[in-house]
C-alpha cells in the first residue's frame, strides 16, 4: 500500500499525485516510468515518474483522464492509498550535452518530458521547450517548463494561448530561423510525434520520442508493449520507452493501441455510472 | 487386498488406477481442476502395485531423488502423513510436482514396470500424500535451526526462488524474496492455469514459506528497483540467489506479427491468470474475447497447450494447435495433449505458419501455412521438418498465440555486468553448487537452462542453499578451507 501525499489537479482532468515510495524515489533517473495497480481488482497501467523527493520518499507523477484506470486514479486524494507501484522502470532517457535540444510536449506528454528537460538543462544545453495543448485551460506546467529552459514557447491549437497552432510549426519555424539544433525530444500524442519525426527528418536532426503501448508486466515478460523499430521488434518496456523517432513505425503502434476499445469503453462507462451513483448517495 | 500379504504376481496383476477427473465436456465450460485426485481406497490400490524393487530404478529417474519406493510402501500400508512426509524430506513442492512433472520423462519412465507393465502412477500418489496432508490441516512446520545472523537475497518467487528460500530458512538464514510482479509464485500463479494447478495450493506452499520465517516484498524488479550489488554493498546481503526465469518471450519474425489479436503465449496467460481478466470488467483487464471465434496457438509444449485449453474454456469455436512436427516430438506432457484432444482441440501437425493476415483495421483474420515433413535429426535428436514446396494454404482465424519459447530477460545482464552469461543470455553458473562468476552470486531454473521444468527449478534452488551454506558458514565441502 502507498500513501498519496498530495493531489491536486493542474488542468481539467489532468492530476498531480505525489505518492510515498522511497525506493523508487532514491533510485528513478528522467525518462523512467512506473506501473501502478490502484486497486485489488485494477489493471497494471504505466505512469512516467515526472519527479521524485528522496528526503521525503516520494514521487510525483502526472495523470490525464483517459479511461477506467488513470480516471480512477484521479478520484484519488491526499490521504488514500494505492495497491501497487513498481519501478523505476524502463531505461533512462540518453543525456549528455548535445548542444541545442529542444524538448517538445503536447498535451499530457508535456508532464513526460519535464524530467528530461531538466536534466538536459542540467546536462548543460542550451534548451527550448515547445509545450502544445488544444486550448489555454489546457495547458500544464508553466511556470516549471519555463525554469528550465533557455527559451520556451507554448503553442495551442485553437489560439487562446500563446502561440495559434501545432507544435511542429514553431518547431519549423525555430529551423528556418537558421538555429542548429542538435537534439529533439518529443512527447505527446502519436500524431504529434509522428508529425515532429517528420520535420525533423530531412535535416538529420537526432530526434528521440518516447512511446507509449499498451503494457502488462512493464518487465519484459509478455511482449505486449512490442514496437517496430527499425523493423526489428522491441519491446517499449525494457529496450524504451524512448527510440530513435526516424525508426519508428507508428502506423503499428498506433493500431496496436486500439486493441481493447470496446472493452476499455465498457469498463469506463461502468465507471463513471458508479461515479454517479456514489454522487447520488 | 492386504499390502502386507500380497505376492508379486498379485501386485501385477492389479491394472494402473485411472485418477479421476471432470467429463471432457462440462470441463471445457469452467476453470475447476481436470483431475479430482484419488480416493484413499485408490491410493492404496495404485500403491500396492509397487514391487518394492531391490534396487528402486525410478529413484534415479526423479531429479531430487525422491524415496519413492518408501513412500509408495507407507500409503500401501495406509500412513498417508508418514508418505507425505517422507516425500518433503527431498521435495518442498510436491503437491505441486506431483501434477505438473513430465513423469513419463522422468519417474514413471525409469519405473521397471514400464517395459512390461504400465508404470507406477508415481506423480498421482505424490500428488495424493501432499494433498492428504493439507487437506487434513496436518502439514508440520519443518524445525528451523537457531538463527544464524546470515542474510541472504533470493530474487524471483518462482519454484527455484521459493525452495532456496525454504531450505535456507530451515537452516537459520533470514531469507527475503524480491518479486517483480505484484504476486508471488512465478509461472506457478501467471503461467500454469488454474484448471492445471489450483493456485489455492500454491498459496498453501507460500504461507507455509512465510510461516517459517521468510520475508517476501513483491513489486520489486532486480536490476531496476534495486541491484545485485546494492543488494551485497549496500543491504547487507551475505549472498544472492536468481532465479529470475527466463521471461522475453520469443516471436516468429514473420509478417503480420504486430497484427491485432497476435499474443505471446506470456502475455495471453498473464492477462488470464494473474491479472483474472476472464473477470473482465470486474477485473480491469481485459483480453481478446474468445467467444465463438477461431483461435490458433503457434508450438508443442506445455504453455502451448495451457493457452489453447484456455482460449477453449473463454468460449473459442475453433481452438487449433499448430505445430511444425508430428505429435511425437511435442514437448508438453502426455497428459496434456490426452486431455487436450478430449476438449476438443483440433492438432493440426506438420504445418508451420509463413505470415498472418489481417484486413485494413489490422486486425487479424487468418493465418497462411506451410505443410512440413519429417527429414533428418537435428542437434536435438528430433526429426528435423521440411517445408513441403508449394504446399501453402489459408486457415481463417481471429486469433493467434505464439508459444515457441523464451529468452532470457535482459534486466540483470543490464545492470551486473560482471555476472557471465552464455551465448543464449542465459546465466552460466558451477553445477554443483551454482554459484555464479560473481562472487556470493548463486542462480538456478529457467535463467540457467532456459524453459525447463519446475521440478529442475526446484533442484537447482536447493543445490544453490546448500553452497549458499557451506560457504556462510565457511564449511568446507570437499575437504579444503574456503
Ligand atoms: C511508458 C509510458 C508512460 C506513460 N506515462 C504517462 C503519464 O505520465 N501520464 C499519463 O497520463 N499517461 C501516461 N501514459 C499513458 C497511460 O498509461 C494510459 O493513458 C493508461 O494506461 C490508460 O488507461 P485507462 O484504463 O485509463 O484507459 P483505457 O480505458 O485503457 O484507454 C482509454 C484510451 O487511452 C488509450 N490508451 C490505452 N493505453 C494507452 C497507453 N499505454 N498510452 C496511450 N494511450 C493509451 C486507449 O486507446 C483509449 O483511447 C504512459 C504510457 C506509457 C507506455
Ligand atoms: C504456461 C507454462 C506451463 C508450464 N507447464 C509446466 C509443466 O506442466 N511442468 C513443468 O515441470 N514445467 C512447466 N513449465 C515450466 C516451469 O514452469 C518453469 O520451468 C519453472 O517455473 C521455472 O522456475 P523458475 O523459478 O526458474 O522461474 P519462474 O517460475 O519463471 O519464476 C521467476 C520469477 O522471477 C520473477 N522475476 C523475473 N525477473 C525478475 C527481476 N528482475 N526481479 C525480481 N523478480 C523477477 C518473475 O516475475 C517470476 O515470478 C511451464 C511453463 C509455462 C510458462
Ligand atoms: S518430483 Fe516429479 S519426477 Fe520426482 S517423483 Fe515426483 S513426479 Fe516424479
Ligand atoms: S521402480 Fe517402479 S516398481 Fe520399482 S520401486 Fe520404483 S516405483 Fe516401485
Ligand atoms: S509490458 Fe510485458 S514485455 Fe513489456
Amino acid at each position: 500500500m502507498h500513501k498519496i501525499v498530495s493531489a491536486i489537479f493542474l488542468a481539467e482532468n489532468i492530476k498531480k499525485i505525489e505518492i510515498e515510495a522511497p525506493r523508487i524515489a532514491k533510485k528513478r533517473k528522467a525518462g523512467q516510468f512506473v506501473m501502478i495497480r490502484v486497486g485489488q481488482t485494477g489493471e497494471r497501467i504505466p505512469l512516467t515518474i515526472a519527479g521524485s523527493d528522496p528526503e521525503k520518499g516520494t514521487i510525483t507523477i502526472i495523470v490525464q483522464g483517459m479511461g477506467k484506470s488513470t480516471r480512477e486514479l484521479n478520484s484519488k486524494e491526499a490521504g488514500d492509498t494505492i495497491s501497487d507501484i513498481v519501478g523505476p522502470l524502463g531505461l533512462p532517457s540518453h543525456i549528455e550535452k548535445f548542444g541545442t535540444a529542444v524538448s517538445i510536449g503536447g498535451g499530457v506528454g508535456t508532464a513526460i518530458a519535464y524530467p528530461t528537460a531538466v536534466a538536459l538543462k542540467e546536462a548543460g544545453n542550451y534548451v527550448i521547450t515547445i509545450n502544445g495543448a488544444r486550448s489555454k485551460d489546457l495547458v500544464i506546467l508553466e511556470p516549471e517548463m519555463k525554469a528550465v529552459s533557455d527559451e520556451a514557447y507554448i503553442t495551442t491549437d485553437d489560439g487562446s494561448y500563446g502561440i495559434h497552432g501545432f507544435v511542429t510549426q514553431k518547431l519549423q519555424e525555430l529551423i528556418d530561423s537558421g538555429k542548429t539544433i542538435d537534439y529533439v525530444l518529443a512527447i505527446g500524442p502519436i500524431p504529434m510525434m509522428k508529425a515532429v519525426a517528420e520535420v525533423t527528418r530531412p535535416y538529420n536532426i537526432k530526434t528521440v520520442v518516447s512511446l507509449n503501448p499498451i503494457m502488462v508486466d512493464g518487465t519484459g515478460m509478455c511482449g505486449g508493449c512490442r514496437v517496430s523499430v527499425d523493423n526489428e521488434i522491441k519491446f517499449a518496456c525494457v529496450d524504451g520507452p524512448e527510440f530513435d523517432a526516424h525508426k519508428v513505425d507508428f502506423k503499428t503502434l498506433t493500431d496496436r493501441n486500439k486493441l481493447y476499445l470496446p472493452e476499455e469503453r465498457q469498463s469506463a462507462e461502468a465507471f463513471a455510472h458508479k461515479c454517479q451513483l456514489s454522487k447520488q448517495v | 487386498m492386504d499390502a502386507k500379504h500380497i505376492t508379486t504376481k498379485e501386485r501385477l496383476a492389479i491394472p494402473r488406477q485411472i485418477m479421476p477427473a471432470q467429463d471432457p465436456q462440462e470441463r471445457i465450460h469452467n476453470f475447476n481442476e481436470v483431475h479430482l485426485g484419488y480416493t484413499p481406497e485408490l491410493a492404496q490400490k495404485e500403491a500396492m502395485r509397487c514391487i518394492q524393487c531391490k534396487d528402486p530404478v525410478c529413484i534415479k529417474g526423479c531429479p531430487v531423488n525422491i524415496k519413492i519406493d518408501q513412500f509408495i510402501k507407507m500409503i500401501a500400508h495406509g500412513d498417508f502423513l508418514g508418505a507425505a512426509r517422507k516425500i518433503k524430506e527431498d521435495n518442498v513442492l510436491p503437491a505441486i510436482c506431483g501434477r505438473v512433472c513430465p513423469q513419463e520423462d522422468q519417474c514413471e519412465k525409469t519405473c521397471v514396470l514400464t517395459k512390461k507393465y504400465e508404470p507406477i502412477a508415481i506423480g498421482n500418489l505424490e500428488r495424493f500424500a501432499a494433498d492428504y496432508e493439507r487437506e487434513t490441516g496436518n502439514v508440520e512446520l519443518p524445525a528451523v535451526a537457531p538463527s544464524t545472523g546470515k542474510k541472504v537475497a533470493v530474487i524471483g518467487s518462482g519454484p527455484a526462488g521459493l525452495s532456496c528460500a525454504n531450505d535456507l530458512a530451515q537452516l537459520g538464514h533470514a531469507v527475503t524474496v524480491f518479486e517483480a510482479l505484484h504476486e508471488l509464485g512465478g509461472v506457478l500463479m501467471y503461467g500454469i492455469p488454474e484448471f492445471r494447478l489450483p493456485k489455492a495450493i500454491v498459496q498453501a506452499e507460500l504461507e507455509g514459506l512465510k510461516k517459517l520465517g521468510v520475508s517476501f516484498v513483491t513489486n520489486a524488479v532486480a536490476g531496476r528497483s534495486v541491484t545485485v550489488d546494492e543488494l551485497l554493498k549496500e543491504e547487507g546481503f551475505d549472498a544472492v540467489f536468481i532465479g529470475v526465469g527466463a521471461g522475453l518471450p520469443w516471436f516468429m519474425g514473420i509478417p503480420g506479427e504486430n497484427l491485432l489479436g497476435v499474443y505471446s503465449a506470456n502475455e495471453f496467460l498473464t492477462r488470464v491468470n494473474l491479472m483474472k481478466s476472464y473477470q473482465f470488467p470486474d477485473n480491469d483487464t481485459p483480453v481478446f474475447n474468445c467467444k465463438g471465434k477461431n483461435v490458433a496457438v503457434f508450438g508443442g509444449g506445455n504453455t502451448a497447450m495451457d493457452a489453447i485449453r484456455t482460449a477453449k474454456r473463454l468460449g473459442a469455436e475453433h481452438a487449433y494447435i499448430i505445430y511444425r512436427r508430428s505429435e511425437a516430438e511435442m514437448p508438453a506432457r502426455e497428459e496434456e495433449i490426452h486431455h487436450a484432444q478430449k476438449e476438443g482441440i483440433e492438432f493440426m501437425l506438420l504445418m508451420n505458419p509463413v505470415e498472418f493476415i489481417g484486413n485494413d483495421q489490422l486486425w487479424l483474420t487468418g493465418v497462411k501455412c506451410i505443410r512440413m515433413e519429417l527429414g533428418e535429426p537435428d542437434d536435438s535428436g528430433r526429426r528435423k521438418p521440411v517445408p513441403i514446396p508449394n504446399s501453402e494454404f489459408t486457415l481463417p482465424i481471429d486469433m493467434a498465440i505464439i508459444s515457441i519459447g523464451n529468452g532470457s530477460n535482459p534486466l540483470i545482464k543490464q545492470t551486473t555486468p560482471d555476472i557471465d552469461v552464455s551465448k543464449r543470455d542465459t546465466i552460466v553458473v558451477d553445477i554443483n553448487t551454482m554459484a555464479t562468476s560473481k562472487e556470493n552470486v548463486y542462480a538456478g531454473g529457467d535463467i540457467v537452462t532456459g524453459g525447463a521444468t519446475v521440478i529442475l527449478a526446484m533442484g537447482a534452488g536447493r543445490t544453490a542453499a546448500k553452497a549458499i551454506h557451506e560457504k556462510m558458514m565457511g564449511i568446507n565441502a570437499g575437504g579444503q578451507e574456503w
